[in-house]
C-alpha cells in the first residue's frame, strides 16, 4: 500500500522539478524574446549555400 | 517621354526600383553588376556585402535595405571614455558588450545581416537582435577594434544605430518579470492541488482513501501556501491601500474571499472536518493572475515615455580657445562655451549664434512647419534643428534651463492619470462589496436561530462562493483583447485604463501641423506672369538637382519635362538655386534671392521665380490635410467638441474653416505651454480631454489631457510621451476607436450581469448551507472561463462589424 507514497513523491518531484526549470528559463531572459529565434534558426543552412554560390559567381565574372 | 501612361510608369517602376533599398531611382540610375541602385550609397553597401559573400542578405527579402547616411565627424564622441562607459553594459580589458538601438530592422534579412557582423569586422565576436525590441547586442574586442568603428561599420551599411542622450542614464534596465513568476506558482500550485484533491470529489469510502486522506490534504495545504502568500500578495497589499484611503476597491473581496477560503480549509484540515477549498483558492488565484497578464500588452519598440532626452544628442562639438574642435557631453556644456553645430544637428542648449547661415527647424518646439532663418547674433532656443549647413554659436544656459526642457518641468509631467480614476470594476465593486456583506450577515443571522451550528459554515461559504473571480477578469479580458485588436490595426494603446478614458471622452483637440496635415506639403498653386515652355522645363531641370525639401515637393508637382543639360546650375544654401540654360537664367528661392519688388510678407511658405532678372510669380504651399480629415471631423461633431489647437500663424484659417465642420473652435499661435492651460481650463470646467498631437510641443498637452495620442508617420521614429500612438495611415479610423472602447465598456457591463448570475447560482448554495468543495471547484472555473469566452468573442465580433476589411498585416 506504501506504493502511494512513492508514487506521490515521485509525481511532486517531477512537477517541482518542472517549476525550477521554468523559474530558471524565465531568469536567463529566454521569454523576452519570442521572435527572433524563430527566423534565426532558419538562417544557417542558407549562408552555407550562399558562400558557395558567390565565389563561383566571383570566378565567371 | 514627355508624356508617360499610367501603365508605363508602373513598369518604370518595377524596373527602376533600387535592389538596395526599394525606392524609386528616378532618372538617375546607378548599374553596377547587372543591379540597378539609386544612389551611390546603396551600392556602396551592395558592395561591402557583395565582397563579404553576405548576398544572401537580399535573397531573404528584397530591397531591404535603407540608404546610409553621411555620418562623418557625427560619431566622434564615442571614444571618450565616459560616454563609452555610460553607454556599454560590460567592459573587461578585452571585451565590451554594448546594445544599440537601430530603427531599422524591420525584416529577416535585417536579422540576418546583423548576426553576421563578424563577417564584416572580424573583431566582433557576436552579434544578437532582438527583433521586437529593435536593438542590436554586440559583442566586440576592445583592444582591436572600438565602439566608434563599430557604430560606424553599422551605418556604413545602413543600419545607424540611434543614439540619444536617453541611453545615458547610469543603472542598468531592470526586467520586471515578477508578474511571471508568480503566474507560474499559481499554475504549478493550481494543477497539483486539482490532481491531489480529485479523490474526495467522488467520496468513495475506500479503505486506503480514508488512510491517505490527512497525507494528500497536508500536501495540497503546503502546496497552498506560496500561492496565498506570494502569489496573490499584491491583491491584499491593493484591499490595504483601497481600505487605506476608504475606498472598497475589487481586491477588497478578492482579498477577503482568498483569506477565508484559505482560513476555513486549514481548520478544516486540522479538525479533520473536510477537505477544503484548496483547489478553488488556487484556481482562484491562477484565473486573476491570468486575467492581469492578458491585459499586459506591452509594445517593446514602442516607448510611451519619452521626453526631450529622446530626441536630444548625447554629445556636441566644442570649440576651445585654440579653434580645436572637441566633442562635449551635452550635460557638461556650460555658459560661454562655443558649439559647432552641423547640418541635421539639433541645438542642445538656448545660445546665441556667432556665425554662419541659420536655418532652424523649430518644429518639434512650436509645431512651425516653415523653417527661420536667424542673423549673426540672434538668439536660438534649444531644440530647434539646422537645416544648412554649419554654424557656430554661444551657450547661454545648460541644458536642463534651456526653454524648451524647462517644460518638462511642469507638474504634469510628475502626475499618474491613472490616479484620481475610478475604473468601472471598482465602481461595481463598491456596491458588490456592500451587497455581499450584507447577505452574507442575513444568511448567517438566519442560520444563528434555525441551526447554530451551520451559521459560521454559511458565513464563510457566503464570502467563499461570491469571490469576485469573474468580475475581476471582465475588464482585463475585454480591454486586453480590444488592445491586441488595436495594435492589429496600428493603433498602439499604453494600457487598459486608456482604452476606458478615451470611451469617457467628451472634447477632442487636435493640433494641427502634422497632425491633421501630413508632414510633406504637397499642394502648391502658382501666381504670377504666365511661364514659357522652355522656362517650365528648366524650372524643372533646376528643381530635379536640388536637395531642398521644398524643390523636392514642387519638383513632384510639377508636370514631366525633357531632362536638359543645364549649363549652370548653383545652389545657395538657404536662398535658392541659380540654374543657366542657353538664353534663360533662372533664379528660384525665397523674395529677397529672386528680386521680389514687392516683398509683402505672407503667412504661407513660398518659393518665387524669376528668369532673366524679370520677376515672373510665387509658388504657394498650402498644408496638404490627411485623407479623411473633413469626413472624421464631421463623424465626430455629433458627440464631441472639437477644437484646433496650433502653434502656426493663422495663414490656414481660411481653408480649415471651409474644410471642417462650422462649430469646430479654431485656436492659433499657441505655445506648448498655452496649450497646456488651455486643456486644463476646459478640464476644469468638467471636460473629459482627447488631445491629439505630434510633436514635442505638444508634449505638455499630451500629458494634461485625460488621453493623449501622438500621430506617428512612421511608429518607429519617436513621438513624445503620451498615452496611445496611432500610425498616421489610420489617422481616419479614429473615430471608430473611439466608438470601440465605448463598445467595450457595454461588454463589460453585461458580462458583470452573467458572473452576477453565476453568483447568484452559488449564493444559493452557499445561503442554504450545502456547499461542498466540489461546487465550488465546478462554479469558480466554469464562471471564469465562460466570462472570458463571452468577452473575447464579443470584442472580436464589435471590431470586426465595423471593419470589414480589416487587414491583419503584421
Amino acid at each position: 500500500m506504501s506504493v502511494i507514497y512513492i508514487l506521490l513523491s515521485v509525481s511532486v518531484v517531477v512537477g517541482v522539478t518542472f517549476f525550477i526549470l521554468f523559474i530558471m528559463v524565465v531568469r536567463s531572459g529566454q521569454y523576452d524574446d519570442d521572435y527572433t529565434p524563430s527566423v534565426r534558426m532558419l538562417f544557417e543552412d542558407e549562408l552555407v549555400k550562399e558562400q558557395t554560390d558567390t565565389s563561383k559567381q566571383t570566378k565567371t565574372d | 517621354m514627355t508624356f508617360v501612361t499610367g501603365i508605363n510608369e508602373q513598369i518604370k517602376m518595377e524596373n527602376n526600383t533600387c535592389y538596395h533599398c526599394g525606392d524609386d531611382c528616378g532618372n538617375h540610375i546607378i548599374s553596377f553588376r547587372e543591379k540597378v541602385f539609386c544612389c551611390n550609397g546603396c551600392k556602396t553597401v551592395f558592395e561591402i556585402f557583395n565582397e563579404n559573400d553576405l548576398t544572401c542578405y537580399y535573397d531573404l527579402q528584397n530591397s531591404p535595405g535603407a540608404i546610409p547616411k553621411e555620418i562623418e565627424g557625427k560619431y566622434d564622441f564615442l571614444s571618450q571614455e565616459n560616454i563609452i562607459e555610460k553607454l556599454t553594459e560590460f567592459r573587461s580589458d578585452t571585451i565590451e558588450i554594448v546594445t544599440l538601438h537601430i530603427p531599422h530592422i524591420h525584416c529577416s534579412s535585417c536579422i540576418w545581416i546583423l548576426e553576421n557582423l563578424n563577417k564584416l569586422n572580424s573583431d566582433i565576436a557576436d552579434s544578437q537582435v532582438n527583433f521586437g525590441k529593435k536593438t542590436v547586442r554586440v559583442t566586440y574586442h576592445s583592444t582591436k577594434t572600438n565602439l566608434k568603428a563599430v557604430v560606424t561599420l553599422l551605418s556604413a551599411i545602413g543600419y545607424e544605430p540611434y543614439i540619444s542622450l536617453d541611453d545615458f542614464k547610469s543603472g542598468k534596465k531592470y526586467i520586471n518579470r515578477t508578474l511571471i513568476y508568480k503566474l507560474g506558482v499559481a499554475a504549478f500550485g493550481f494543477g497539483n492541488i486539482m490532481f491531489l484533491s480529485f479523490p474526495e470529489y467522488f467520496e468513495v469510502d475506500e479503505f486506503w482513501l480514508e488512510q491517505y486522506k490527512p497525507l494528500f490534504r497536508w500536501l495540497m495545504f503546503t502546496m497552498s501556501l506560496p500561492i496565498v502568500f506570494y502569489a496573490a500578495q499584491d491583491y491584499f497589499i491593493s484591499a490595504y491601500k483601497g481600505l487605506k484611503s476608504k475606498i472598497l476597491n475589487i481586491d477588497v473581496p478578492i482579498a477577503l474571499g482568498v483569506s477565508v477560503l484559505f482560513i476555513r480549509s486549514t481548520i478544516e484540515i486540522i479538525f479533520n472536518i473536510g477537505s477544503g477549498f484548496f483547489d478553488s483558492l488556487a484556481g482562484l488565484i491562477f484565473f486573476l493572475l491570468v486575467g492581469k497578464f492578458f491585459q499586459q500588452k506591452t509594445y517593446e519598440f514602442l516607448s510611451f515615455e519619452r521626453d526631450y532626452k529622446s530626441y536630444f544628442p548625447i554629445a556636441i562639438n566644442k570649440i576651445d580657445k585654440n579653434s580645436n574642435e572637441n566633442s562635449v557631453q551635452v550635460y557638461d556644456i556650460e555658459k560661454g562655451d562655443r558649439l559647432l553645430i552641423r547640418n541635421e544637428e539639433l541645438i542642445p542648449v538656448d545660445g546665441i549664434l556667432i556665425n554662419g547661415k541659420a536655418k532652424i527647424d523649430y518644429s518639434f518646439v512650436t509645431g512651425e512647419s516653415q523653417t527661420v532663418s536667424k542673423q549673426s547674433g540672434d538668439k536660438l532656443f534649444a531644440g530647434g534643428k539646422q537645416t544648412s549647413g554649419v554654424i557656430e554659436m554661444e551657450a547661454l544656459k545648460s541644458v536642463e534651463q534651456s526653454y524648451l526642457t524647462q517644460l518638462w518641468s511642469n507638474d504634469v509631467f510628475n502626475k499618474n492619470k491613472e490616479e484620481g480614476f475610478t475604473n468601472i470594476t471598482n465602481t461595481v465593486s463598491k456596491h458588490f462589496t456592500i451587497t455581499l456583506l450584507i447577505i452574507a450577515a442575513i444568511a448567517t443571522t438566519f442560520w444563528l436561530f434555525v441551526d447554530s451550528s451551520k451559521a459560521m459554515n454559511v458565513f464563510t461559504a457566503v464570502l467563499i462562493i461570491a469571490c469576485p473571480c469573474a468580475i475581476a477578469l471582465s475588464a482585463p479580458f475585454t480591454f486586453g483583447n480590444l488592445l491586441r485588436i488595436f495594435g492589429k490595426e496600428k493603433f498602439y494603446v499604453k494600457n487598459a485604463s486608456v482604452i476606458e478614458q478615451l470611451a469617457a471622452i467628451d472634447t477632442v483637440i487636435f493640433d494641427k501641423t502634422g497632425t491633421i496635415t501630413s508632414h510633406k506639403q504637397s499642394n502648391a498653386a502658382y501666381d504670377g506672369a504666365e511661364l514659357s515652355t522652355t522656362e517650365k522645363s528648366v524650372l524643372k531641370n533646376s528643381l530635379r538637382g536640388s536637395n531642398h525639401p521644398l524643390s523636392r515637393t514642387l519638383y513632384s508637382i510639377l508636370e514631366a519635362h525633357n531632362i536638359i543639360t543645364l549649363d549652370a546650375f548653383k545652389e545657395h544654401i538657404g536662398q535658392g538655386i541659380e540654374a543657366k540654360h542657353e538664353a534663360i537664367n533662372m533664379k528660384i528661392g525665397s523674395a529677397s534671392f529672386v528680386g521680389n519688388p514687392n516683398a509683402n510678407t505672407v503667412l504661407n511658405t513660398t518659393v518665387h521665380v524669376s528668369s532673366n532678372t524679370i520677376y515672373k510669380g510665387k509658388f504657394t504651399f498650402y498644408n496638404s490635410y490627411r485623407k479623411g480629415v473633413s469626413k472624421l471631423f464631421n463623424q465626430l461633431k455629433q458627440q464631441f467638441d472639437l477644437v484646433i489647437l496650433s502653434g502656426d500663424n493663422e495663414g490656414e484659417r481660411d481653408n480649415l474653416t471651409k474644410l471642417l465642420p462650422a462649430k469646430t473652435k479654431l485656436i492659433f499661435n499657441q505655445k506648448p505651454e498655452d496649450k497646456l492651460e488651455f486643456i486644463k481650463y476646459h478640464q476644469s470646467e468638467g471636460a473629459k480631454v482627447l488631445m491629439i498631437g505630434d510633436g514635442l510641443n505638444d508634449a505638455g498637452a499630451l500629458a494634461q489631457s485625460n488621453v493623449g495620442i501622438a500621430i506617428s508617420e512612421d511608429v518607429n521614429v519617436f513621438s513624445p510621451a503620451c498615452d496611445a500612438i496611432l500610425d498616421a495611415s489610420k489617422f481616419k479610423e479614429l473615430y471608430r476607436f473611439i466608438m470601440a472602447s465605448k463598445a467595450a465598456i457595454k461588454i463589460i457591463k453585461w458580462s458583470f450581469v452573467l458572473s452576477l448570475f453565476y453568483n447568484i447560482i452559488g449564493l444559493y448554495f452557499a445561503v442554504t448551507g450545502q456547499l461542498e468543495p466540489v461546487v465550488a471547484a465546478i462554479l469558480m472555473p466554469l464562471s471564469s472561463i465562460s466570462i472570458v469566452v463571452f468577452t473575447t468573442i464579443a470584442t472580436n465580433s464589435i471590431s470586426l462589424k465595423k471593419s470589414p476589411s480589416v487587414s491583419y498585416k503584421k
